[in-house]
C-alpha cells in the first residue's frame, strides 16, 4: 500500500465526506495540512479571524443543512475557535473543526503556540479527538462527520499534532464506524404516539410549540400537516422561525421574552402543549414555575436529556422530529379535523387587541422595525436573513415573515455578538444563488466587521444592514427599564463613518438617515451584486423592543410598552363559550 | 443534604474519558462524592463507579449518556449490590493501649499493614457503614492518617440476598 502523509489523508478524507468549502486561518502547526489543500478541489476561504471562520462554517451549515468545516492552527488559532464551537453546541449546528497542534514531543511543555485544545474545548463540543497517529486520521474524520450530523447535531473538533500530519500512513480510508456508546434513537415509541394523539384529540386549548429541532430534522412539512389535520395553533421559538409558515392562519408567531402577546399567552392558557424539537429555554419559559400552568405536555426531542430537564413531560417521546411527527400523523389517520373555533376565536381576539406595533413618523427618526418591514417588502421576503444579537435580532424575528426553514440564521442559545457578518459570509458561500441579508447592530458589527474584507476578497456579495442606534441597545434597554436609566458603558459614543469604513474594505457603503431614504437605499443595495454592500441605517436611539417579559419573570405579565403591562390571572382560563 | 447515588458506568477505555466524565458532572453542578475507575474487562472498556450527589438522578444519567465514550450506565441499589471501599487508617497505639486497639481491629477484620513504635496502620475493607463504624471506634485512640479508595460497586447476581451475604463480606 502506498504511504501518504497524515495531512494528505486528512484532505482526501474531507473530500470523501463531500466537503466543498472550508473556512480557516493557517499557521505553523496546521501548515502540513494547507499544502495538500492547495491542490484540492475544496475551496478554502481565508477568514480574517478564527472566530469568523467558525461562524462562517456555522452560517454555511445553517443555510445548506450540511456539515460546516473550519480549520485553525494550534494555540491562539484554536482558542479563537472556542466561541463558535460553544455557539454551535448550544444551537445544535453540525460543525467539524480541525486544529493543528504542536509536535507530539512538545505537547504539554508550554511550547510556542501550545494550548490544550482538547481540554479547552471539551465542554464546547459534542465530542473531540486528539489524534496521535497518522493511521487514525481517516477514522477520526469519518467519525467526526457522523457524530456532528446525526442525533442532536453539534460541533466536533479534531486536534492533530504537526508531526502526525507530516507522518506517513497506509491507512487512507476509514474503517466502519464502531461507536458502542453512540446510538441516537430516531424512531419514537409507537405507544407514546398513541397516547399523544388521544391527548391532542381531546384537548380544548392545545398549542403546537416547535423549535430548531424541526428545521434540523427537515420536519416543517410534517408540522404543517399535523397542525392542519388536528387544527392546532402553532407557536415557534426563536430558533424555530420558519418551521411553520408565518402566513398560515394557525401561526401565532414567536413566544417568550420578546414573543408576541398572543403566542406567549396562548401557552399560558393552553391545556396541552405539543412541544417538538424545543428545549424549554428560559427565554421562552420565563420563570419555569409559572410557565404554562394548565398544560399537559407532550415533549418530543432527539436528545433524551432535554426531556424533563426543565419541564416534566406527561408524554415523553425520544426520537427524530420528522419520524415522530410522521408517527403522530399516521396515528391521527383520517380522523375528522376537530372544531376548535372557540379557542381560535380567543386567540384571534388577542391578536387583534395586542398586535406587534411601532410608530414611524414621516419626519421622525427611522424606526428599526420600519427598516425590517421595508426590507421584507422590497425583497418579497425572498432572502436568507441573518442577524446579530440584541434589539435588532428581536425586531428581525418579529417583523420578518418566515415561511420556509433555513432562511433565518442567528445565534439563539449563546447569544454571540459578532455572529452576523461571518455567518452571512458562510451562508452566501454555501448558497451563492440566494440573497443573503444580515441585520446587525452597531455594537455587534464592530466585533467581527473585518470579515467583510474576507467577503470582498473572496467575492462573496453579502448585504449587511447596520441598525445604528449608537449603543449596545439591548443592554441599554434593560438599564432604561430596570436601572433607572443609568446608561453605564452602553453608549458607544463613537463617530464612525460606516460608509468610509466599509468602502475601505472593498465594499459598497450606503446610508439612510431619514424615513424617506430607507426604501431607495434598500433598492440600491439590492441592485449591486458584484461586491458586498453595507447599509447604515441611522435609527431612533430610544426605540425599545416590546412585548417583553422581564428575565425570570412570569409569562402572565407581558409588557406591551414601557408603561403598560397586561396581566393574566394565572388561574383564570379564557371562556370558550362566548362567541364574538 | 442531597441523596447519594451509586452509578456503575461502562466507558470506552480511551485517554481523557475520566476528564470528560468529571468535567461534565462539574459543569452540570452535580457533586462527585467519589469516583473510582479501572479497566474492567479485556475488551477495551473500563468501569467507573461514581457516587454522585444530585437532586435528580435522571438528568445525571441522561447527561452522561451524551458523552460519546459512555457505553452503559446502571444505577446500583445499595440493597442489591456489593459495595466496597478500602481505607488505610493510622491509629495511635502506644504499647499501653496496643492490645485494645488490636482487639477492635480484629472485630472488623482490619489488617495491620504497618506497625511503628507509637502507631499501627490498618487496612479495612467493606461498605461505607462498616468503615464509618470502625473509624468511630478507633477515633478515641487518635487517628493520625487516613486515606480511602472511594467506592467500587457491582450489582448482585441474586437479588434480595443482601442481608444474609452482608455478614460474609
Ligand atoms: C460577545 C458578547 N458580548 C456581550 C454580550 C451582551 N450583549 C447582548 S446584546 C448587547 C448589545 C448589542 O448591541 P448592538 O449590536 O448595537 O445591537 P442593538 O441591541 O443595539 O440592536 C450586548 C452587549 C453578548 N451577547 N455577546
Amino acid at each position: 500500500m502506498t504511504k501518504r502523509t497524515g495531512a494528505e489523508v486528512l484532505i482526501t478524507s474531507l473530500e470523501s465526506e463531500g466537503v466543498d468549502i472550508v473556512f480557516g486561518v493557517p499557521g505553523g502547526a496546521i501548515l502540513p495540512a494547507y499544502d495538500p489543500l492547495y491542490d484540492s478541489p475544496i475551496r478554502h476561504i481565508l477568514a480574517r479571524h478564527e472566530q469568523g471562520a467558525g461562524h462562517m462554517a456555522e452560517g454555511y451549515a445553517w443555510a445548506t443543512g450540511k456539515v460546516g468545516v473550519c480549520i485553525a492552527t494550534s494555540g491562539p488559532g484554536a482558542t479563537n475557535l472556542v466561541t463558535p464551537l460553544a455557539d454551535a453546541l448550544i444551537d445544535s449546528v453540525p460543525l467539524v473543526a480541525i486544529t493543528g497542534q504542536v509536535a507530539t514531543r512538545s505537547v504539554g511543555n508550554d511550547a510556542f503556540q501550545e494550548a490544550y485544545t482538547v481540554g479547552i474545548t471539551m465542554s464546547a463540543t459534542k465530542h473531540n479527538y486528539f489524534v496521535t497517529n497518522p493511521d487514525d486520521i481517516a477514522d477520526a474524520v469519518h467519525e467526526a462527520f457522523h457524530i456532528a450530523a446525526t442525533g442532536r447535531p453539534g460541533p466536533v473538533l479534531i486536534d492533530i499534532p504537526k508531526d502526525v500530519l507530516a507522518g506517513l500512513t497506509t491507512n487512507h480510508t476509514p474503517q466502519e464506524i464502531h461507536l458502542p456508546g453512540y446510538k441516537p434513537k430516531s424512531e419514537g415509541h409507537y405507544r407514546k404516539a398513541k397516547e399523544a394523539v388521544s391527548l391532542i384529540a381531546s384537548a380544548t386549548r392545545p398549542v403546537l410549540y416547535v423549535g430548531g429541532g424541526i428545521i434540523k430534522a427537515g420536519a416543517h412539512e410534517e408540522v404543517r400537516r399535523l397542525a392542519e389535520a388536528a387544527n392546532l395553533p402553532v407557536v415557534t421559538t426563536l430558533m424555530g422561525r420558519g418551521a411553520f409558515p408565518d402566513h398560515h392562519p394557525l401561526a401565532l408567531g414567536m413566544s417568550g421574552m420578546h414573543g408576541t402577546y398572543t403566542a406567549t399567552t396562548a401557552i399560558q392558557k393552553a391545556d396541552l402543549l405539543i412541544a417538538i424539537g424545543v428545549r424549554f429555554d428560559d427565554r421562552v419559559t420565563g420563570d419555569p414555575a409559572s410557565f404554562a400552568p394548565h398544560a399537559k405536555v407532550i415533549h418530543a426531542d432527539i436528545d433524551p436529556a432535554e426531556i424533563g430537564k426543565v419541564r416534566k413531560a406527561d408524554v415523553p417521546i425520544v426520537g427524530d422530529a420528522r419520524r415522530v411527527l410522521g408517527q403522530l400523523l399516521d396515528e391521527w389517520g383520517d380522523r375528522e379535523v376537530p372544531d376548535r373555533t372557540s379557542w381560535l376565536t380567543v386567540l384571534d381576539g388577542w391578536r387583534r387587541e395586542y398586535p406587534l406595533h411601532y410608530d414611524q413618523q414621516p419626519d421622525g427618526p427611522i424606526k428599526p422595525q420600519y427598516v425590517i418591514e421595508e426590507l421584507y417588502r422590497l425583497t418579497g421576503g425572498d432572502a436568507i436573513l441573518v442577524s446579530g444579537v440584541g434589539q435588532h435580532q428581536m425586531w428581525a424575528s418579529q417583523f420578518w415573515k418566515f415561511d420556509e426553514p433555513r432562511r433565518w440564521i442567528n445565534s439563539g442559545g449563546l447569544g454571540t455578538m459578532g455572529f452576523a457578518v461571518p455567518a452571512a459570509v458562510g451562508a452566501k458561500a454555501g448558497m451563492p444563488d440566494e440573497l443573503v441579508y444580515a441585520i446587525d447592530g452597531d455594537g455587534c458589527f464592530q466585533m467581527t466587521l473585518q470579515e467583510l474584507i474576507t467577503a470582498a476578497t473572496e467575492q462573496i456579495p453579502v448585504k449587511i444592514a447596520i441598525m445604528n442606534n449608537g449603543a449596545h441597545g439591548m443592554v441599554k434597554q434593560w438599564q432604561e427599564l430596570f436601572y433607572s436609566g443609568r446608561f453605564s458603558a452602553t453608549l458607544l459614543g463613537d463617530k464612525v463613518d460606516y460608509v468610509q469604513l466599509v468602502e475601505g474594505m472593498g465594499c459598497v457603503g450606503l446610508r439612510a438617515q431619514t424615513p424617506e431614504e430607507v426604501a431607495p437605499v434598500i433598492e440600491k443595495s439590492l441592485a449591486i451584486d458584484d461586491r458586498p454592500v453595507v447599509v447604515e441605517f441611522v435609527v431612533d436611539p430610544d426605540e425599545m423592543v416590546f412585548p417583553m417579559v422581564r428575565a425570570g419573570g412570569t409569562n402572565d405579565e407581558v409588557m406591551i410598552g414601557p408603561d403598560t403591562i397586561v396581566k393574566q390571572d394565572p388561574n383564570g382560563i379564557p371562556r370558550l363559550d362566548m362567541q364574538p | 443534604m442531597q441523596i447519594q447515588h451509586t452509578l456503575s458506568v461502562l466507558v470506552e477505555d480511551r485517554p481523557g474519558v475520566l476528564a470528560r466524565v468529571s468535567l461534565l458532572l462539574a459543569r452540570r453542578g452535580f457533586n462527585i462524592h467519589s469516583l473510582a475507575v479501572g479497566p474492567a474487562r479485556d475488551d477495551g472498556t473500563a468501569l467507573m463507579t461514581i457516587v454522585v450527589e444530585a437532586p435528580e438522578l435522571e438528568q445525571v444519567k441522561k447527561q452522561l449518556h451524551k458523552l460519546i465514550n459512555v457505553v452503559k450506565i446502571a444505577e446500583l441499589d445499595p440493597e442489591q449490590s456489593l459495595e466496597r471501599e478500602i481505607m488505610i487508617v493510622r491509629v495511635s497505639a502506644p504499647s499501653s493501649r496496643r492490645g485494645e486497639v488490636l482487639e477492635v481491629a480484629a472485630i472488623f477484620k482490619a489488617i495491620a499493614v504497618d506497625v511503628g513504635p507509637a502507631t499501627i496502620a490498618f487496612q479495612v475493607t467493606g461498605d461505607s457503614t462498616k468503615l464509618r463504624d470502625f473509624l468511630n471506634l478507633v477515633r478515641p485512640y487518635g487517628i493520625t492518617d487516613l486515606v480511602t479508595s472511594g467506592r467500587i460497586a457491582m450489582a448482585r447476581e441474586v437479588k434480595n440476598n443482601s442481608a444474609s451475604l452482608r455478614a460474609i463480606g
